[in-house]
């Protein structure tokens, strides 16, 4: 690699003007949909003087409740792009017959199904998951924060830049053409030498660091800062879920890091891991990638199941069934999550004793899951069961997953994947998983701990609503892909030119758009619960009559969380306390030791997306100056020895009495 | 409330009931995929051997244990949480259905393992010494599909033609980027990828013309990356190779260097006569002229003797 | 929906469930081991791939031609002895001599350097006689390995100077010392690196 001593190449780098897509209608569009109603959201801002409180209350927060609910708007934020990429692709396909190529050329509609999975995964279904797992776990064990909060904040911010890399390559530049994993030699410098790899790739490595690093520190928070007398096996059952799901962050994404690195290396200097020639072996990108990846989909999908757990326990009014078998198939299934990553790649030719190996791995890991499920049946059997929204949410994840599970054991056999790997089928199944488990999983997590972060319930009747467009949307949506998988269709495909298929990918399409009313439907009923809040309102801080320790907060919780911190004798910690008449402590309150806000988080992580941005249009001067500014920042920040504080006891003193004063006239 | 959700569970039977209609992968013409839609078959009625009643249970559990129930006999158990009895169910019924398809998976894949080579034509007709298999070298490129005929001399772009009731031996690569090698009516799929050799058994039971395409997508033309497959008898199979033999065209070298640049939408192409190695080079990566081919480097790389020192320098 | 005001007739008093005053255990080292085995697992990639990649020398160098043992024995050494020298460092710290704790830390820093110094002057000779990254799957992946081990040496170079900075403005502080020993858990770790380096890398590549 040539230095380059053009001093415009070296501030510049591939960089122009030819960048920005103005001869694309659709980008045109978009773009002064996103300036329009990003000038509002400025505008509103400066005007209600809302800049001063924003930094100081929001983006230098280090309270994990601030962070958790950050997340959670970031990735729902991200589920717009991410629905519009789903909304384009099916209309291009119920479009694209014979001589009708639809509205997305092929150059167009390869990067949208790109960013679509790009998107959906690290940028909607990690951030839900990691907010939710934010929010609720201190609350869960009794403690104040997690233990690293400035960690959690940059952690947060190194997220959110590496979503707005990607946000970014919609109007600077392209994205990936790939498919959401790029492989090569496909996503390689010689078949992909526009900068859209390059977007994927350092936006994942900056979101990565702060996955990984939140992996960290929860981890941490779990093992070393649970309440006295929670033992292991007195932990909530999400708690139990979070701790694998962070065990499987810290155990996968290094791979993805060091992977992604290796792709880099290739496109920008010329290296041979993955090349076709001098060497390279692009089999090992696929193996490392998906040793990441398959762990990766457990991320998502345990904490769902720990969210179910809780739900079901509470709207069932009954103590949740099989708790040592619940513990003991999370931990099967996060030890098995590693042995099967192979069934992605049945059709690679690994030879017929090694795919029948992690066939039957993949199967195995079937029967922890199963089990879960007949907990939950079992929890519901003899109990009371309100079909509060979090509970119909509960209900379509059951009928849903298990569809989604038997699928996918059949895509274990390796001769049935050889005919349906890549295929629609393949693509129902996923979808099938992650919206019936994932999303499922986090709409009723939303809908369950929403009063305890804001203080009032969601609406109801939009968030039936909702619950109806998704379920129904989903059906019509994704059953047909498994016709037409059977049918012999294969994904990915822009154009077709058999008109049998039609019928089918047309009703597909007006699954999506149910779908998209029940996206609809969900911000509908976050603004109507917010004009309704004082009817709304939850006063007791347990609005569902529920069994952990957060609702024995009030809603929302003070800073501290807890004045005092709780001593556990049993499982279902609060429902204990609650049977034994618990009375709410109201004097004798202390000073209470509480970590300080700091923008350094943000600091570091902007550095960050800077440094991210140059070397993806090879900007070296911008690479270097970014990169020595995240260096310095970071090492001022370990100057900083200051980080903490302490709550007077007189603050304490006033919040509790207020909530004790709320209580009496709620009574 | 259940009701609704029923209705909605029976949505799913519809489209059970027509995938065995005409859907290609369950009503396919070749006896390996047949096998293979058979498996399907198989094993999702294994599975629903656990699904049904999961899915009925909930709506059941979830009607009867409401809270509203007007029947008062129906009990309320909030503290029973653990049942050893139903533990050893609830771990043991799956188990056995994950033996029994593990017993499956296990002979099937090595059964219709796409290297193995061809056993039977059909479930009633063994492979039989006599039977000349079909050997056909497989190329990906962007964005078309190369045939070259081994034993024939011949090579097609995007055509690809095969006697009935035949074994045929499929050898494939690909020239710059993973491919997947598929035609539903026939068989599984398999990879193409550059520099490596995969390999496929199959047998077309019959004739008709079928769809093939690429199943990992691969840039710019993918969508229009298909070729027609077809079966046909033994004398209209010496037919097809007569007429291409005599209708001309050489794909060299050079031919091939021009085929392998990028296009789209490729119509058919056949050529009459082939260099004999030029399969071997696209898979060594030497066709164009003076670079090194791989099996010579990868043995002169094996042969390295230790010791030697500084001997680039 | 909930019960917080019932009577308390037959329960226990409330001060059986909560605390009044909770320090939780610090979980900073903790928190390093844990960052530290990703950190090896990058490695463990790394690893694997040049197990994958490690014999295709596509017809250019192998590592018995262009690996001066030399060298690696003296990088080896002077990589150890920091080791050492940072373990004199951390009995110093136990003893809260804060001079005698620079002191080696500073022999440690220094001993750090020699090894980038020597690295990287292996690898531009390397680059200089066309076995660079560039050439071949082998030498991709051993630069990779080797290169990726450098920076994270170059990196705790760093974080040593600053801590010494923050040693001698703060002394021996919990905090300080605690830092300290994340950095000790590093060093030593990068240190192990270097031993799967140098056996699998550099002698099986020679005795090959």
């Amino acid at each position: 690699m040539q230095l380059q001593l053009d001093p415009m190449k070296l501030i510049f780098g591939r960089l122009s003007l030819e960048a920005i897509p103005y001869h694309e209608p659709i980008l045109v569009g978009t773009f002064i949909m996103v300036a329009l109603g990003g000038m509002a959201v400025l505008g509103a801002m400066t005007y209600f003087r809302l800049w001063g409180p924003f930094w100081r209350n929001w983006i230098t927060s280090i309270d994990h409740k601030k962070i958790g609910i950050m997340y959670v708007v970031l990735g729902l934020v991200m589920l717009l792009r991410g629905f519009a990429d789903a909304l384009m692709m099916r209309a291009q396909q119920a479009m694209s017959f014979g001589d009708s190529h639809g509205f997305l050329p092929p150059h167009h509609y390869d990067q949208v199904f790109t960013a679509h999975g790009v998107i959906m995964i690290f940028f909607v279904a990690m951030p839900l998951v990691t907010g939710l797992m934010n929010y609720v776990i201190p609350l869960q064990i009794g403690a104040r924060d997690v233990a690293f909060p400035f960690l959690n904040n940059f952690s947060f911010w190194m997220t959110a830049f590496g979503g707005g890399l990607v946000m970014v390559s919609l109007f600077v530049g392209e994205f990936a053409r790939t498919g959401w994993l790029a492989y090569p030699p496909l996503s390689g410098i010689l078949a992909s030498p526009d900068v859209g790899v390059d977007y994927y790739i350092w936006s994942l490595q900056i979101a990565g660091v702060g996955t990984l690093l939140s992996g960290v520190n929860l981890l941490v928070t779990i093992i070393k800062m649970r309440a006295p007398g929670m033992k292991m096996m007195r932990m909530p059952v999400f708690t139990w879920t979070a701790l694998c799901t962070n065990v499987l962050i810290v155990a996968a994404f290094p791979v993805l890091t060091a992977v992604l690195a290796m792709l880099s290396l290739d496109r920008t200097f010329g290296t041979n891991f993955f090349t076709n020639d001098l060497g390279g072996n692009a089999m090992m990108y696929v193996n490392l990638i998906w040793i990441w990846g398959h762990p990766e989909v457990y991320i998502l999908v345990l904490p769902a199941f720990g969210v179910f757990s809780e739900i079901v326990s509470t709207f069932c009014s009954k103590r949740l069934f099989g708790y040592t078998s619940m513990v003991y198939a999370t931990i099967v299934i996060t030890i098995l999550s590693y042995l099967v990553w192979l069934h992605h790649f049945f059709t690679m030719g690994s030879g017929a004793s090694v795919n029948s190996f992690f066939g039957i791995t993949t199967m195995i890991i079937s029967i922890p899951t199963g089990a879960k499920i007949f907990n939950w049946l079992f929890t519901m059997y003899r109990g009371r069961i309100r079909f509060e929204l979090p509970m119909l949410w509960t209900m379509g994840f059951m009928i849903t997953f298990v569809i989604g599970g038997m699928t996918g054991v059949l895509l274990a056999v390796p001769p049935a994947d050889f005919v349906l790997h890549n295929s629609l089928f393949l693509i129902a199944h996923f979808h099938n998983v992650i919206i019936g488990g994932v999303l499922f999983g986090m709409f009723a997590g939303i809908n369950y701990w929403f009063p305890k972060a804001f203080g009032y319930k969601l609406d109801d009747f939009w968030g039936k609503c909702c619950f109806w467009f998704w379920t129904i949307g989903f059906y019509f949506a994704f059953m047909p892909l498994y016709v037409l998988g059977l049918m012999g269709v294969t994904r990915r495909l822009s154009h077709f030119d058999d008109p049998s298929l039609q019928i089918w990918f047309q009703i597909a399409a007006f699954g999506a758009v149910l779908v998209a009313l029940g996206i609809a439907s969900f911000i509908i009923q976050l603004v109507v619960s917010f004009l309704r809040r004082e009817q709304l309102k939850d006063v007791t801080g347990d609005p569902w009559g529920a069994r952990t320790l957060e609702w024995s907060t009030s809603s929302p919780p003070p800073d501290y969380n807890f004045a005092f911190t709780p001593l556990v004798h049993d499982n279902d910690t609060w429902a204990d306390m609650k049977a034994h008449g618990y009375q709410r402590p109201t004097e004798g309150f202390v000073d209470i030791h509480m970590p300080k806000n700091t923008g350094a988080g943000f600091i570091i992580a902007a550095c960050a997306a800077v440094c991210g941005f140059g070397l993806i249009w090879q900007m070296w001067l911008v690479v270097i100056v970014a990169f020595v500014a995240l260096l310095v920042s970071t090492i001022v920040h370990t100057f900083n020895y200051n980080r903490d504080y302490y709550i007077s006891s007189d603050d304490v003193v006033r919040t509790e009495g207020e909530r004790t004063r709320l209580l009496a006239a709620h009574v | 409330m259940a009701t609704p959700l029923a209705r909605r569970g029976l949505l799913i039977l519809p489209a059970l009931l027509l995938a065995g209609c005409n859907t290609v992968v369950m009503k396919p013409s070749g006896d390996i995929a047949s096998q293979q839609g058979h498996l399907i078959f198989v094993s999702t009625m294994l599975m629903l051997l656990i699904i049904v009643p999961v899915i009925v249970l909930t709506f059941w559990f979830a009607w009867r244990y409401r809270e509203n129930q007007p029947d008062t006999s129906v009990p309320y158990d909030p503290e029973w949480d653990h049942s050893t009895m139903l533990e050893l169910v609830i771990w043991g019924a799956p188990l056995l259905i994950i033996i029994a398809l593990g017993l499956l998976t296990w002979i099937t894949t090595h059964t219709l393992d796409p290297y193995r080579p061809l056993e039977r034509i059909d479930a009633r007709h063994p492979v039989t010494a006599e039977m000349k298999p079909l050997n056909v070298e497989v190329v990906a490129l962007d964005w078309k599909w190369l045939f070259i005929y081994p034993d024939q001399g011949v090579a097609t772009v995007n055509e690809l033609v095969a006697p009935v009731n035949t074994p045929i031996r499929f050898k494939i690569t690909a020239s710059t980027v993973m491919n997947s090698f598929y035609i539903p009516a026939l068989a599984g799929q398999i990879y193409a990828m550059p520099s490596m050799e995969t390999a496929l058994s199959a047998v077309i039971n019959k004739e008709g013309d079928y769809e093939g395409f690429s199943a990992n997508y691969s840039g710019a033309g993918f969508s229009d990356m298909r070729f027609t497959f077809h079966g046909v008898n033994q004398a209209s199979f010496d037919q097809w190779v007569q007429s291409t033999k005599a209708g001309g065209g050489a794909l060299t070298r050079p031919v091939y260097q021009d085929l392998a640049d990028p296009s789209i939408k490729v119509p058919v192409r056949r050529f009459a006569t082939v260099d004999a190695d030029l399969y071997h080079a696209i898979l060594n990566r030497c066709v164009a002229a003076g670079s090194p081919c791989m099996d010579q480097t990868m043995v002169t790389d094996v042969n390295v003797k230790p010791g030697r020192s500084n001997e680039h320098e | 929906m909930s019960d917080l005001t019932t009577s308390n007739a037959g329960t226990l008093p409330s001060t059986h469930y909560y605390v009044r005053e909770h320090h939780p255990e610090n979980g900073t080292l903790l928190g390093f081991w844990l960052y530290l085995m990703s950190d090896c697992l990058i490695f463990a990639c790394l690893f694997a791939t040049y197990a994958v990649l490690g014999r295709n020398y596509a017809g250019g160098p192998t590592g018995a031609e262009i690996f001066e043992l030399p060298i690696v024995g003296l990088n080896t050494s002077l990589l150890l002895f920091s080791s050492i020298t940072y373990g004199f460092a951390m009995l110093e710290m136990y003893k809260k001599n804060v001079g005698t704790t620079m002191l080696w830390l500073a022999i440690t820093g220094l001993f750090g350097a020699g090894f980038i110094y020597f690295e990287l002057s292996e690898f531009v000779h390397l680059i200089s006689i066309g076995a660079g990254p560039q050439r071949s799957g082998f030498l991709t992946s051993f630069f990779a390995l080797v290169g990726t081990h450098g920076l994270h040496v170059s990196f705790g170079i760093i974080w040593l100077i600053t801590l010494m900075f923050q040693v001698k403005k703060h002394g021996l502080t919990a905090a300080n010392k605690r830092r300290l020993m994340c950095l000790s858990l590093f060093w030593h770790f990068l240190d192990l690196i270097w031993i799967g380096v140098f056996t699998f890398v550099y002698l099986m590549g020679v005795l090959a």
